[in-house]
């Protein structure tokens, strides 16, 4: 298992080795450079900033030099933020992101699951009807739609939340929700379709027929093993969370890393787009791991090799 | 002859329920996919003779009535815009009429993108295995682990100002990106299907009679794995629309004054206090095609393999 699990970490470098050598390639195809601005730079200003952040040397002499820093810990500068360097923008915002991430990501599990359940127990009668109609309005509301529709409703009409900014608990509600409206749809549909595998299982029907009770049935032995496979879709429900929090981000005006994920490629703020790449990279990366072994750690049958 | 008459009726109604009529009976039954299909055929009319029967160009703008309202977009319900005009007058329903072409659009050119590199390269790996296999599995390792949005966003801005990125009114690069960004799924499954059809007896009695390599792809594999394949396609087409939604809601894709969906919604979302309809008709649109498909797309797999029912 320590094998496997150091195999797949060893994995993940060429994989970001990759993700970066193609990002950065794209990156510096796309016309026009950093210093383009509505009224334009004088070339002698345009010559000296390329010639001070080195943009002038061959393209992989600027990426050995950006990977050299990085594995010095060292994101390099912003183009686009003067004052700031990479990493002091990665390391204000992350924080916030996680926070983000990680409460959509426990809203997700903890209401995706039990409705999935409840669905699969009310099989074709209302709690299935009423789970599945919320899953479907999970799966067609687009996040950004969602979240207008909060703001609109929460926010504008009933005024019950703020609707925008990351100040207190009260402002985290809304976003949280938008975030977490398509994983709880995701969960609770493969809890449902789990639930009802396991059901037709003889090992249900044994645990039944040796005079067990219903509810004993249904939390020892039906829910824990329809619970295993759900496990299997955390892995894309985490990277769904770790791309879709940018536009959430971006409709609350939240202080994340997530919304300069699309304004450093409009503003070729090449620093910071390569920050962003490696770090949703290596988050998709790592999160599935953590998956797949925790997978693993939960069915004894799953061995890796 | 006595034997033969007596088996012939029995052979007859084997073949009666094959693999495809036993699908569509099973599909047929199913409410929910049926409403899909419908709903998918009627957004398709309104792709293709949408345009015909819009009540104005998309791009037309009725100053005048914008003007008689106070300056304000006009509301649902008047009597020459039946769903409202944005801020300059531009009628809502025309415009969304021509978002559906687009949308469609989406939903095919992404699939046909994904079938024609997908396809070919599952299968090769799948076919021959080996190192083939083995740099596909790699590949589709990094696909995986690149971030899609970002990936299309840096393809539709680097080709943004030539002949490719300025095709269809901007979209077909973000298509062809959208479309590079899911194929490795369906060359996953693709060779999926063929490692384990490869291996199957009837494959084997094939190749032992004789059979060339050609023949047993096209007469044994791809029919037999094709099912699998068609739920993927259509399943990912929501997908496609989602993604094109929200990449022009953060204003990557389709040029003024062509509107989708999604930057419609990114146009309305200003006014969302005092003009609601601006967003909330665009977001029934993408959630009625959303779910259309994705009844339809779930129908055909309990359909085609009644086993998977509901996973996936």
């Amino acid at each position: 298992m320590i094998k496997y699990i150091v195999g797949r970490l060893l994995w993940i470098i060429p994989v970001l080795f990759v993700v970066t050598i193609l990002t950065f390639i794209l990156m510096h195809s796309v016309p026009g450079g950093p210093w383009a601005r509505e009224k334009a730079l004088p070339p002698q200003t345009v010559a000296r900033l390329n010639e001070k952040f080195g943009l002038n040397d061959p393209i992989y002499v600027q990426y050995i030099r950006w990977a050299g820093n990085l594995l010095q810990g060292n994101l390099g500068p912003s183009f686009k933020f003067a004052d700031r360097t990479v990493n002091e923008i990665v390391s204000d915002g992350i924080g916030t992101t996680m926070q983000l991430g990680l409460m959509a990501f426990t809203l997700a599990v903890v209401l995706g699951i039990p409705l999935g359940i409840f669905a699969a127990l009310g099989h074709n009668r209302w709690p299935d009807y009423l789970s599945t109609a919320i899953s479907i309005i999970g799966v067609a509301v687009p996040s950004f739609v969602l979240a207008l529709l909060l703001v609109l409703f929460f926010g504008v009409n009933l005024k019950w939340f703020p609707t925008g900014g990351w100040k207190g608990p009260e402002t985290w509600v809304l976003p949280t929700i938008a975030l977490a409206g398509f994983p709880i749809a995701v969960i609770a549909r493969y809890t449902r379709a789990s639930m009802l595998e396991v059901t037709r299982k003889d090992y249900i029907r044994t645990a039944q027929s040796k005079g067990l009770a219903d509810q004993a049935v249904v939390s020892r032995h039906m829910i824990r093993n329809a619970l295993i496979p759900v496990v299997t879709i955390l892995g894309p429900t985490l990277a769904y969370l770790v791309t879709g929090s940018f536009i959430i981000e971006t409709v609350f005006g939240i202080p994340g890393i997530g919304r300069y994920y699309v304004t450093s490629i409009s503003q070729k703020d090449y620093g910071v787009l390569m920050a962003m790449t490696i770090l949703y990279a290596f988050a998709v990366a790592f999160l599935n791991l953590v998956v797949d072994v925790l997978y693993a750690y939960i069915d004894p049958r799953i061995r890796y090799s | 002859m006595a034997t033969v008459e007596a088996v012939r009726p029995v052979i007859q109604t084997t073949a009666a329920r094959g693999l495809w009529s036993d699908a569509f009976a099973r599909l047929r039954k199913n409410r929910l996919a049926m409403v899909g299909l419908v709903l998918v055929i009627i957004l398709l009319l309104l792709a293709i003779f949408g345009p015909i029967f819009a009540p104005y160009p998309y791009q037309a703008q009725d100053l005048k009535a914008v003007v008689a309202n106070g300056n304000r977009p006009v509301h649902p319900g008047d009597a020459h815009h039946i769903l409202g005009t944005d801020q300059i007058g531009r009628d809502l329903l025309s415009r969304l009429m021509d978002g559906a072409r687009i949308s469609m659009s989406v939903a095919i050119v992404v699939q046909v993108v994904v079938l024609l590199i997908g396809v070919p390269i599952g299968a090769l790996a799948g076919w021959f295995g080996g190192r083939i296999d083995n740099f596909l599995m790699r590949f589709t390792d990094v696909m995986y682990a690149f971030p899609d949005l970002l990936f299309i966003i840096l393809l539709s801005v680097a080709f943004r100002e030539t002949p490719f990125g300025r095709a269809m009114d901007g979209l077909l690069v973000v298509f062809v990106a959208i479309g590079l960004t899911i194929w490795v799924t369906v060359a996953r499954l693709v060779r999926g299907q063929l490692l384990a059809l490869k291996e199957t007896e009837f494959v084997e009695a094939a190749r032992a009679i004789g059979v060339s390599d050609r023949k047993i792809v096209t007469k044994h594999l791809l029919p037999n794995g094709i099912g699998p394949v068609i739920v993927a396609v259509t399943l990912g087409i929501p997908a496609a629309i989602l993604a094109e939604s929200t990449l022009a809601y953060i204003g990557i894709g389709v040029k003024a004054p062509r509107a989708s969906w999604g930057s419609l919604i990114a146009d309305g979302q200003r006014l969302i206090r005092s003009d609601p309809h601006l967003v909330l008709f665009p977001g029934i649109f993408i959630a009625v095609a959303l779910i259309s498909f994705t009844f339809l797309g779930d129908g055909l797999r309990d359909a085609l393999d009644p086993k998977l029912k509901g996973k996936q």
